[in-house]
C-alpha cells in the first residue's frame, strides 16, 4: 500500500471557537461521564455502596456514548481532516473494544483459579494454571493432533489444485461443476457432521459403510480406532474446505495470460513440463496465500469434532478448541481454559510470524 | 465413387486418440468429484422422506426402491398435512430460524458497513496513529483473522455475564461482526484499490464533500464487491456454531445449536433429523446456486493482486 494521500483534498475549514470548544467538550466530557459511571459501579461492586445497579450495562452505555462523542468530536475539532479519520475510526474502535479489552481481561482470568459453578469466585493463583497445563497430557495430545490436522492441508492442496486445473480446462458444463464443487463450503459444519459423520457413516446401513463393505472392509467403523477416527475427521474437514482453496487457485489460474502457455507449447514443452515450469511457478504466490488462509481456518477446527466424536476415542480426534470447549462445558473451569487458550494463541502467533517471514523471504529470493 | 485422398497421418490419429482419452479422464474425474460433493446433500434430502425400514435397508432412489413419505417433515410440523396445525416443534424451529436470520443478516450488514468505510479510508488517505501508519493499521485489522475464537470465548462469556448480554441476539451480533470484519476489509480494500481516484476528484470539484463523493459515486461502483463481502459474511455467520453454543442457552439459540442438540440424543429418528438438517442448509444451497459468482468473486479477491 502506497503512503501519502492518493486523494488530495483542499478544503478551507473555518472552525469557529464555539465549534472547537464544543468538540473538545465532547472529546473530554464523555470519558469523564464514562469514568464516573465506571467508578460508581466499581464502588458498588467492591466497596459496598448501593447505587441500584443490577449489572454493568450502564458502563457499557457510557462507553458507547464515549465512542460516539469521540467520532463526532473529531469532525468538530479537525474539520476535513476529522472527516477522513471518521472513515477508519468506527471500525478501529469496534475492533479494539472487542478484542483488546477482552484479551487483557482474559490475561487476568488466565492467572486465576475461577470455577464459574463454585461460589468462591475468582482467586489469583499465579502460575498454577501453567504448571497444571505442563502436566496435562490431554492438552499436549490436542496440540499434537493439531500438528497432524495441519499436515493434512498438503494433500488437500494437491486435490484442490487438481480440481482447479480441471475446472480451468476447456470443458462443457463449467458452471454446473463450479456450483457443485462449491457446495460443501456453503453448508453448516454442524449439519455436515450429522449428514456425513452420523448418518452416512452409520455402521449398519449408512451408504458409506455399505460402500466400504463392498470394497472389502468387513466391519466398517469410522470412529473406533484412533488413527481411523483422526483420518475420518481430516477427510470430513477436507470435504468442507477443499472448495475454498480450489476457488482461490482457480482465480489465480484464470489470471495467467494464455500467451505464456501457448509460448511454452510452441517451444515444444509437453503438458506435464509446461505445468511444472510455467503454470506452477506462476501460481506460487496464490498458492501460498491460499494455504496460509486455509491454515488459519484449520487452526479454528472444532465444530465437527465437538458434534461428531467430542474428542474421542481417548482424545484421538481432539483439537485444542474442542478440548477447551469441553473443559468449560464439563468443569466450568474458566481460569484454566483461558490459560490454555492464551498459550495456544502465543504458539499460533509465533508459528504464523515465522511462516510468513519464511514465505516472504522465499518469494523475494525467487523473483 | 469418392475415394478419400487426404488421410490423417498416424501421428494425427494417435493425437486424436490421446485427446479422447484425456476428455474421458477429465469428465470422469469431474463427475466423480461432483458426486462426492453432492451426494451427502442428496442423501439428507431423500432420508427426510424415508420411513424406518427404508433407512435400515439403505434405500437410495425414491419411487424406485422406496416410496417417499412426509414422515420427517411431519415431525417438524412442516409437511402439507401439518402446516396449518399447532406444532411446538415447528414453533421451536421457526424461532431458531428467525434468530439465525436476524443475527447473520444484521452482523453481516454491520461488518460490511464498518469494513468498507475502513477499507475506503485506508485506500485513499494516509493515517498516522501513534507509531502506526496505513500498512500497520491494515495489518492490525487483518491480523484479527488469526485470533482463534477459543481465545475470546471465555473472556466474553464472563464479560457478557456481567453485562447481561449472555443469551441475547445483540451479544452474538457483536461477536459475529468482529469475526467477519477482517474478511470484509480484505475484500473491500481490493475493490477500492481498483477504482481510480479521479472519480472522487471530479465529484469534489463539482462541490461534493468527501462523504458525499463516497456515498454517491464510489458506493454504487463498489456494490458488486460489497455484495460478495456480504454474502461471504452471511455464509460464515449462518454456519457459526462455537460462539452460539457457548453464549446462548434458551432465547438466542441459532439453527446450528438446535441441530447439534438433536444429534446428541440416542434413539434418534433419522427422518426428522434429516429434515431438520436439510431445512438448516437449504437457504445456503439456494444462495450458493443463485449467487455463486459473488462468492467466487469474494474469495478470489484476496488471491489475485
Amino acid at each position: 500500500m502506497s503512503e501519502g494521500d492518493l486523494l488530495h483534498v483542499v478544503a478551507s475549514d473555518n472552525i469557529g471557537p464555539t465549534r472547537r470548544t464544543l468538540g473538545l467538550a465532547l472529546i473530554w466530557g464523555s470519558p469523564t461521564v464514562l469514568g464516573l459511571v465506571a467508578l460508581a459501579q466499581t464502588l458498588q461492586a467492591w466497596a459496598g455502596f448501593d447505587f441500584g445497579f443490577t449489572n454493568w450495562r450502564p458502563t457499557l452505555y457510557a462507553y458507547v456514548l464515549y465512542a460516539g462523542c469521540l467520532c463526532w468530536g473529531q469532525v468538530l475539532v479537525k474539520g476535513e481532516q476529522g472527516k477522513r479519520i471518521l472513515f477508519v475510526l468506527p471500525a478501529a474502535l469496534f475492533v479494539v473494544s472487542l478484542t483488546v479489552f477482552p484479551l487483557l481481561f482474559g490475561l487476568v482470568i488466565a492467572f486465576s483459579d475461577w470455577n464459574l459453578s463454585s461460589l468462591d469466585g475468582r482467586q489469583f493463583n499465579g502460575v498454577a494454571n501453567l504448571v497444571q497445563m505442563w502436566h496435562d497430557p490431554f492438552y499436549w495430545n490436542a496440540l499434537t493432533n493439531m500438528v497432524w490436522y495441519v499436515l493434512a492441508i498438503l494433500p488437500e492442496y494437491v486435490v484442490a489444485f487438481a480440481l482447479a486445473l480441471m475446472l480451468n480446462a476447456d470443458i462443457r458444463g463449467q458452471k454446473f461443476f463450479r456450483v457443485a464443487f462449491l457446495m460443501p463450503l456453503m453448508l453448516s459444519p454442524v449439519a455436515v457432521s450429522w449428514m456425513i459423520g452420523k448418518s452416512m457413516m452409520e455402521t449398519r446401513f449408512g451408504p458409506l459403510a455399505n460402500l466400504m463393505k463392498h470394497l472389502g472392509w468387513e466391519e466398517p467403523s469410522f470412529f473406533s480406532s484412533p488413527w481411523i477416527a483422526k483420518s475420518t475427521m481430516m477427510l470430513m474437514d477436507a470435504w468442507t474446505f477443499i472448495p475454498f482453496m480450489m476457488i482461490m487457485i482457480l482465480a489465480g489460474l484464470q489470471a495467467i495470460p494464455k500467451e505464456l502457455q501457448e509460448a511454452a507449447r510452441v517451444d515444444g514443452a509437453s503438458g506435464w513440463r509446461s505445468f511444472w515450469e510455467v503454470t506452477f511457478p506462476l501460481m506460487l504466490p496464490v498458492s501460498i496465500t491460499a494455504v496460509l488462509i486455509r491454515l488459519i481456518f484449520k487452526l479454528k477446527l472444532a465444530d465437527i469434532v465437538i458434534t461428531v466424536t467430542s474428542g474421542g476415542p481417548g482424545g484421538a480426534t481432539d483439537t485444542v478448541t474442542s478440548f477447551i470447549f469441553r473443559e468449560y462445558r464439563d468443569r466450568s473451569n474458566v481460569g484454566y481454559g483461558t490459560m490454555l487458550a492464551m498459550v495456544y494463541l502465543v504458539i499460533i502467533i509465533v508459528a504464523m510470524t515465522l511462516l510468513m517471514k519464511a514465505a516472504d523471504r522465499y518469494m523475494k529470493s525467487s523473483y | 465413387m469418392t475415394t478419400q485422398i487426404f488421410r490423417d497421418s498416424a501421428a494425427d490419429r494417435n493425437f486424436r486418440a490421446k485427446w479422447w482419452t484425456g476428455r474421458v479422464v477429465i469428465y470422469g474425474l469431474l463427475i466423480f468429484w461432483a458426486i462426492v460433493a453432492l451426494f451427502p446433500i442428496y442423501w439428507t434430502m431423500t432420508t427426510s422422506f424415508k420411513m424406518a425400514p427404508d433407512v435400515m435397508k439403505g434405500s437410495l432412489v425414491p419411487w424406485w426402491d422406496f416410496t417417499p413419505k412426509w414422515l420427517g417433515w411431519k415431525s417438524l410440523g412442516l409437511s402439507p398435512g401439518t402446516i396449518f396445525e399447532q406444532s411446538t416443534v415447528r414453533g421451536e424451529f421457526l424461532r431458531r430460524f428467525y434468530n439465525s436470520v436476524v443475527i447473520s443478516v444484521s452482523s453481516s450488514l454491520l461488518a460490511v458497513a464498518l469494513g468498507s468505510l475502513a477499507a475506503y479510508g485506508l485506500s485513499r488517505f494516509s493515517y498516522k496513529f501513534l507509531w502506526m501508519k496505513n500498512a500497520d493499521i491494515s495489518f492490525f485489522f487483518l491480523s484479527q483473522l488469526i485470533l482463534p475464537p477459543v481465545v475470546l470465548a471465555l473472556p466474553f462469556l464472563v464479560l457478557y455475564r456481567e453485562l447481561a448480554l449472555l443469551d441475547t441476539q445483540i451479544g452474538l451480533i457483536l461477536l459475529y461482526t468482529l469475526s467477519v470484519l477482517p474478511i470484509v476489509i480484505w475484500i473491500m480494500r481490493d475493490q477500492f484499490a481498483g477504482i481510480p481516484t479521479e472519480l472522487e476528484e471530479a465529484a469534489m470539484v463539482d462541490g461534493q464533500t468527501i462523504w458525499g463523493a463516497y456515498l454517491t459515486i464510489i458506493l454504487p461502483i463498489a456494490l458488486p464487491g460489497m455484495m460478495a463481502a456480504l454474502i461471504l459474511s452471511l455464509v460464515l455467520t449462518w454456519n457459526e456454531y462455537f460462539f452460539a453454543a457457548l453464549l446462548t442457552s434458551t432465547y438466542a439459540n441459532t439453527l446450528p445449536v438446535m441441530v447439534a442438540s438433536q444429534t446428541g440424543s440416542q434413539g434418534i429418528s433419522w427422518w426428522s433429523m434429516a429434515a431438520l438438517s436439510f431445512a438448516a442448509i437449504l437457504p445456503l444451497i439456494i444462495i450458493g446456486i443463485g449467487l455463486e459468482r459473488f462468492i467466487i468473486k469474494g474469495m478470489a479477491a484476496g488471491a489475485v493482486k
